[in-house]
């Protein structure tokens, strides 16, 4: 087995963690850890017949972990090696014999840090030098491998890579460099992007003033822009309170795509198909995400295509380089500036990472206090007939089939190549649990005005993702210790324009300019709190906050006061309207309503689940543990099913939850983990808040390439 | 010795394909690629065996467009030491591939070619068996096991066929090709996709090679297979009959 260190000098980053006198409290776990995965993993290995030991000898320092001479076997599949935990500045030398190969590799040098991952490496020699120099390090602490950059970025979308773009061209700017990783979820760059879109080039246009000459895929501008009423079998024109003049009709998964070119040609690292699973701590400061361990089995065992998860880490800090060439002298190894170490999290609407921090951190509280309300926005793609294609075309109806009482609408694109994006938008505050948000879609293609435009056409793809919809008034105080939280994770969305790529963008871009003045400088990440409050972003949602909470009263009066606020106020009004309550907390008892009885699908216009769900092109290993969790197990079948009615059976675009009879003809929830488009709806709206969404192995889920 | 192994670069499993407009193939433009499957299973196969000790460098090559070098530097990253794209821009078909592999074994001389057993975008299974027939190496289709003998340098070969399972032995070098059950493929990890960046793929073309490619098949039309009719419930055996004979036109 050949595993060689990668070497590549960059710029200023050290790879040495040295602290003062006080341990960590993590350390004391990270090393009892390290210490039983160690032995643990030289019972249960062996599988590969091959067994290698490894002696180390310590010289000065001490080593905390294991005997001064440790023998370990290590199975040939294991990614990891042998760790062993030394004092930083220990002086070491290690053999380690591969019974196989009948060599002997020799390892030497200063160990830097707490964690030190000897491989079966023929180019050991080389792994000493590597520690002294300015290099990235791979480094082991018991548990996985863990790689270090100057900024982590979770999510390769519009707002994370405009931050990593930005980052770099503040690098190019400043003559410096920084290590900038994204990881992404799903299996490329854009396949997990839905958006209807409506582009506002205004963030781009900042960013990279010359996408126009660098084939940036927007090219259709806004021709027309029509506001519908709807009734059953009429459609009323209302005068259109968008001016999308200026802005682009494009497919948001190309755009992200092409940004992503964008970045990597900046030096940007991506890395799709990893998903970020668990944040990393180091006291209560954010140092880094951990990925998804790949391979494991629905029960929970190891597949033999085991993989553990990747740390990336921030690095902890900056020792110059003369400090750490003299480990004797202890009192230059005191010597330490922990700066910045930043992790943005870009994960989208109801981030799964982000939610996590939002609690721990008390960001909601922090910021401007309201919670987040959400809609559940589902997508088609169709290729309708050449003549009734009129590209840059903008349609949004209200109306039917919706009630009074339930806030959405539909829209309807008409992009280039005869392609059109054909969306419903629900807000998740509907309280009929009979409410099925993808068959009151297939019911709106029915309708006359609709119909005529997708008659003699076919679906493309399908796809489903939930949006904020609480606006200003429920921005979070997104800066948390050891990074910040940019794009819809945060919710920069303008509810009345019904946009938020913008946003997104430039909330990245300013967390970017913050991150590196905090790297570079040493400020606090604050500045991006005060960058938000100073940019055109805030203006934009002030003025466009009480649209969206007056629909609380119902249809009219909603319009009411939005053509009030359109045409009159225009955001000054003195008072801010509050949202109600929260999306899961506002779904109805059953027993208060009728049942909805929804036609059947006919094939050509509207069709079934599943039917759609082949048009997304999800799909996630199967043998893989379910990444749906339910907090309490009992909850589905004990208040779910007798009280709503099982409302996640209806409300999920991807058929994942279903209740199906048991032996015993009792009806239990079964989850198709496998359908799941990530558009984390069932997080947002289970009256009980039971139901989790945990990121699944990297690379499954949806596979959108134009919507 | 040296293990080569030959990977397409293919439209992904996953994705829901559609026929383009004017019926001259399949829609390919922004649609996810990636490694054909059973060519994954053909490089774990490759990695297995080098891992064992049989073998010293596992080489991938891949043959297309430029943009095959990212499906190489996925196989790299899974563990092949080397890679080789020979850029060619326009449809590849088997025995022009075979021809291709052919000139390469000649320069790289490896003791195993390994290739999965077909590609799921145009599902020939033509590649391996004409390459063995052109390099009139011994061939191993369909393998779900294969076992190294180190001294006899040979192969021996479980075969999936239509009655069962063949045992073969061949002898090195020879060509196997690799079918479903043979392996689990590895995940490629984030730090050997990082390392995986700095390996070489050399870069070849038909004419480095001194292969002529003459296109000795045209896709003449790609249709969708026929909608399936809804099905009608009849009311007698007579009806049954009359639809048989008349409409269907079996008896």
């Amino acid at each position: 087995m050949v595993t060689s260190f990668v070497h590549c000098s960059r710029g200023l980053r050290r790879s040495c963690s040295i602290r003062g006198a006080k341990m960590p409290s993590s350390y004391f776990s990270e090393l009892r850890s390290a210490v039983q995965n160690g032995i643990r993993k030289s019972a249960a290995g062996c599988d590969g017949g091959v067994q290698s030991s490894v002696e180390v000898l310590v010289g000065q320092g001490k080593l905390w972990s294991g005997n001064l001479r440790c023998f370990h076997s290590v199975p040939s599949s294991a990614v990891s090696g042998l760790n062993v935990l030394l004092r930083p500045g220990t002086v070491f030398h290690s053999r380690s014999d591969s019974q196989l190969g009948l060599k002997r590799d020799y390892c030497s040098g200063v160990s830097p840090g707490y964690g030190l991952g000897i491989r079966n490496s023929r180019n050991c020699s080389n792994f000493s030098r590597g520690f002294l120099g300015k290099s990235r390090s791979f480094s082991s602490s018991g548990e996985g491998e863990s790689i270090q950059y100057d900024v982590v970025i979770v999510g390769a979308g519009p707002a994370g890579l405009s931050a990593a773009i930005r980052l770099k061209q503040m690098c190019r700017g400043k003559d410096s460099d920084l290590s900038v990783c994204v990881v992404e979820k799903g299996a490329e760059v854009g396949a997990h992007i839905l958006s209807g879109n409506v582009f506002e080039p205004r963030a781009l246009d900042e960013l990279i003033p010359q996408w126009k000459n660098e084939e940036a895929p927007i090219n259709v501008p806004v021709s027309s822009d029509k506001f519908w009423f709807l009734t059953k079998d009429r459609a009323f024109s209302l005068p259109c309170p968008f001016d999308n003049k200026g802005n682009y009709v494009i497919s948001l998964s190309q755009l992200v795509r092409w940004l992503g070119k964008k970045a990597e040609e900046l030096g940007v690292e991506i890395y799709p198909g990893f998903a970020a699973s668990e944040v990393l701590y180091d006291d209560d400061t954010v140092v880094g995400i951990k990925t998804n361990d790949m391979g494991i089995s629905k029960d929970g065992t190891k597949k033999e295509t085991f993989q553990q998860g990747v740390a990336l880490k921030d690095f902890l800090d900056k020792v110059t380089r003369e400090e750490v060439m003299m480990p004797d002298s202890s009192s230059t190894l005191q010597k330490s500036e922990i700066t910045g170490r930043i992790t943005l999290l870009a994960e989208g609407c109801r981030g799964s990472l982000s939610e996590k921090l939002l609690r721990k951190f008390n960001l909601r509280e922090k910021g401007h206090g309201q919670h987040q309300t959400y809609a559940l926005g589902i997508k088609e793609v169709w290729e309708i007939e050449e003549h009734k294609h009129k590209p840059g075309s903008v349609i949004h109806t209200l109306g039917w089939p919706l009630d009074n009482k339930t806030y959405g609408g539909s829209f309807l694109y008409h992009m280039n190549d005869r392609q059109v994006s054909l969306g419903f938008v629900v807000a998740l505050n509907y309280g009929n649990p009979y409410l099925n948000p993808y068959e009151e879609f297939q019911k709106l293609k029915h309708h006359p005005a609709i119909k005529c435009l997708l008659d003699g056409g076919s679906v493309l793809q399908y796809g489903a993702r939930t949006l904020n919809e609480g606006g200003f008034q429920s921005i979070p105080f997104p800066v948390f210790p050891g990074g910040a939280i940019i794009g819809c994770s945060a919710g920069f969305l303008n509810v009345p324009k019904i946009k938020g790529t913008h946003t997104a963008m430039k909330s990245g871009m300013l967390a970017a300019e913050a991150a590196f003045s905090a790297l570079q400088e040493g400020s606090s990440m604050d500045m991006y709190w005060d960058a938000l409050r100073k940019s055109w972003i805030w203006e934009e949602l002030r003025l466009a906050r009480n649209y969206r909470p007056a629909f609380e009263y119902g249809l009219l009066p909603g319009l009411g006061v939005s053509a009030f606020e359109h045409y009159v106020f225009k955001g000054r009004l003195p008072f801010t309207l509050k949202h109600g309550k929260p999306d899961h907390e506002a779904t109805d008892v059953a027993k208060r309503h009728p049942p909805i009885e929804y036609p059947r699908p006919d094939g050509t216009l509207s069709f079934d689940v599943p039917t759609s769900l082949h048009r997304s092109n999800t799909n996630h290993d199967h043998d893989q543990p379910p990444h749906l969790r339910l907090r309490d197990p009992t909850v589905p079948e004990r208040v779910n099913l007798p009280e709503y009615a099982g409302p996640e059976s209806r409300y999920c675009p991807a058929r994942v939850y279903e209740y199906v009879p048991d032996e015993e003809g009792k009806l239990k929830l079964h989850i198709n983990a496998q359908n799941c488009l990530h558009c984390k709806a069932c997080d947002i709206k289970d009256p009980k808040q039971n139901i989790e969404w945990t990121v699944p192995e990297g690379g499954g889920g949806p596979g959108y390439s134009i919507m | 010795m040296k293990i080569m192994v030959a990977i397409k670069r293919v439209v992904d499993y996953a994705v829901k394909i559609r026929v383009k407009p004017d019926k001259s193939g399949v829609e390919t433009q922004n649609v996810k690629m990636s490694m054909n499957p059973f060519c994954e299973i053909a490089l774990e196969e490759a990695l297995r065996i080098k891992e064992s000790g049989l073998a010293s460098e596992v080489v991938a090559v891949s043959m297309g467009p430029p943009q095959c070098v990212d499906t190489i530097r996925t196989g790299l990253a899974m563990g092949a030491d080397r890679g080789i794209h020979v850029e060619y821009p326009d449809a590849l078909y088997p025995l022009s591939v075979a021809k291709l592999l052919k000139a390469l074994v000649e320069v790289e001389k490896p003791g195993l070619l390994i290739l999965g057993k077909q590609a799921i975008d145009d599902d020939c299974n033509q590649t391996g068996q004409m390459l063995a027939g052109l390099l009139r190496w011994p061939q191993g289709t369909f393998a779900s096991k294969v076992i190294m003998d180190k001294e006899k340098q040979a192969a021996t070969v479980d075969r999936e066929v239509d009655g069962g399972i063949e045992t073969l032995s061949l002898d090195l070098p020879a060509v196997i090709t690799t079918d479903l059950r043979l392996n689990q493929p590895r995940y490629a990890t984030l730090p050997n996709i990082m390392k995986a960046k700095s390996k070489v793929v050399k870069k070849y073309t038909p004419q480095d090679l001194n292969v002529e490619i003459k296109a000795d098949l045209e896709v003449v039309q790609v249709t969708e297979p026929p909608k399936r009719k809804v099905g009608v419930v009849l009311s007698s055996v007579d009806e049954l009959i009359d639809k048989l004979k008349n409409e269907a036109r079996v008896i």
